[in-house]
């Protein structure tokens, strides 16, 4: 079987505009959660969330690319120039052929509707802009990544909601490690900070007002952030014949679904998912040295997953690490298990485990070791991404260190 | 404060799928079969009818002021926040 590593890595998200920065906030424990600086804020109960900060598109993008471009697909982009630059892959030929794009989002062009909703709703207004479809549609990003770097094979766009980018760097993996592409562009990407986007998460009454805090027993909701973390995923031995960097080696993918409920998750589903991807990776539990949580800081979230994480990991549920980064760039929806995988790329290369922050009171239920406030260093040859999705829908990476 | 009762009755009774008069002021909403989207659901038809906004996190109903102990409770919490938007 073909194997697949991780050959380039790109990101634009709370903590920073780049990986570098990403990883720089992730060891100190910086939180990218504030004020939402958005228009008509005064008309939302929640005012907090992990917004893309400094960030002006006019200095990235001229006016007719952002005629065509959504800000999800801006930020796309973005990560994609760092992470392509990184691999230093050029796409010509058999191996542009050979090569596409699988990209997680769950709410696509949502500034772009809601902007136009505005127009000809609130403003009576009765002509839009000639793009607003092209430049709404959820597979645009993956199309204009397409477009401007030659990809020629298998390019699509996956909705699984909150595991939208692990069930696209799965299908990825598997597209590669089955022979169907030779490099795949992969992660996800969400910018849903809009109006519209934070109403309709305030009525399902599972939004904190002021922090997000995993795992943690005062834990009063999730907080929305928005970014994109992007990877360039390539078969081993064409990484390894053009001497190419590698990142980590992706070993294993499990996706499972509840079968039970829209929103309450079912640690059934989560469990088998978590054990799954390490059946797919032939690895034990006791080899994986952290998990990249899932860790919402919802009250049902955290203690599901921890429950799961407990019945897979049996006695070694105590040793491996945990860590929610979602408590300093917020729920980065559709795009979140993209920048999380960087907290696992920073924990395989680095041995820097990131924390989870806002951690105040334990909670029984959450009884594992969840890295609280502050980064641990730590060697780590194995390490696990959770999703699990609204819908019931789980899907976990297993990467290993080269 | 007449028709807050019946009205916060008529719409957990909805939720429930029962009818009014089968729904009684002791029962909790849990005896009545409203999960944890039905609630969220009531919660909001209660926010639309009296034009009130209702302190409710999923997460955190004990710290809430909504009180969801019973039907009673839900009523009484009710007649207070219109009250309050009265003032």
């Amino acid at each position: 079987m073909r194997r697949v590593v991780i050959t380039g890595s790109g990101t634009i998200n709370p903590l920073g505009h780049s990986v570098p920065e990403t990883y720089e906030a992730m060891r100190e424990g910086r939180c990218g959660i504030d004020e939402l600086d958005i228009r008509d804020v005064e008309r939302l109960s929640i005012r907090i969330g992990g917004q893309v900060k400094g960030y002006n598109p006019d200095r990235r993008f001229n006016r007719q690319q952002q005629a065509l471009y959504d800000r999800f697909t801006q930020f796309t982009l973005i990560a994609a120039e760092e992470a392509i630059a990184q691999s230093a892959l050029e796409f010509s030929g058999h191996l542009a052929a050979q090569s596409g794009v699988v990209l997680g989002t769950s709410g696509g062009g949502l500034n772009t509707q809601d902007e136009n909703y505005r127009a000809v709703y609130e403003e009576g207004k009765n002509r839009v802009h000639p793009f607003i479809v092209p430049k709404l549609m959820n597979n645009s990003a993956a199309s204009h990544l397409s477009m401007n770097y030659n990809l020629k094979g298998p390019s699509f766009t996956v909705a699984t909601a909150c595991a939208s980018s692990n069930h696209a760097m799965g299908q990825a993996f598997w597209l590669i490690r089955s022979g169907a592409a030779t490099a795949i562009v992969t992660g996800g990407s969400e910018s849903m900070l809009c109006f519209g986007g934070v109403k309709a998460w305030e009525g399902l009454r599972v939004m904190s007002r002021d922090a997000c805090r995993p795992f943690s027993a005062n834990r009063n909701g999730m907080v929305q952030g928005e970014g994109a973390g992007i990877f360039v995923f390539e078969e081993f031995e064409h990484a390894k014949a053009r001497g190419a960097g590698i990142l980590a080696e992706v070993v294993g993918f499990s996706m499972t679904s509840d079968a039970a409920d829209i929103v309450m998750p079912s640690q059934q589903g989560a469990t088998r998912a978590i054990s799954g991807a390490l059946k797919d990776a032939r690895i034990g539990a006791e080899e994986v040295g952290y998990i990249n949580a899932h860790g919402t800081g919802t009250a049902a979230n955290d203690k599901t997953e921890c429950a799961a994480v407990s019945k897979v990991f049996g006695h070694h549920a105590d040793e491996v690490m945990i860590s929610s980064t979602k408590s300093m760039h917020g729920h980065l929806i559709g795009g979140t298990g993209a920048v999380e995988l960087l907290a696992c790329l920073m924990a395989l290369n680095d041995g820097i485990i990131a924390p989870t922050i806002g951690y105040e009171e334990p909670d029984p239920e959450c009884s594992l070791d969840v890295v609280p406030n502050e980064a641990r260093e730590a060697q780590v040859s194995h390490v696990l991404s959770n999703a699990f999705a609204f819908g019931g829908q789980n899907a976990v990476l297993a990467l290993k260190s080269m | 404060m007449s028709g807050v009762k019946e009205r916060v009755i008529e719409i957990i009774a909805e939720q429930a799928v029962l009818e009014p008069s089968d729904v009684s002021l002791d029962q909790s909403l849990e005896e009545l079969g409203v999960d944890s989207m039905g609630l969220v659901e009531a919660i909001f038809s209660i926010e639309e009818s009296f034009d009130i906004q209702v302190p409710f996190n999923a997460n955190e109903p004990e710290k809430s002021d909504f009180d969801i102990s019973s039907v009673a409770t839900v009523v009484a919490t009710v007649e207070k926040l219109v009250a309050e938007q009265a003032d």
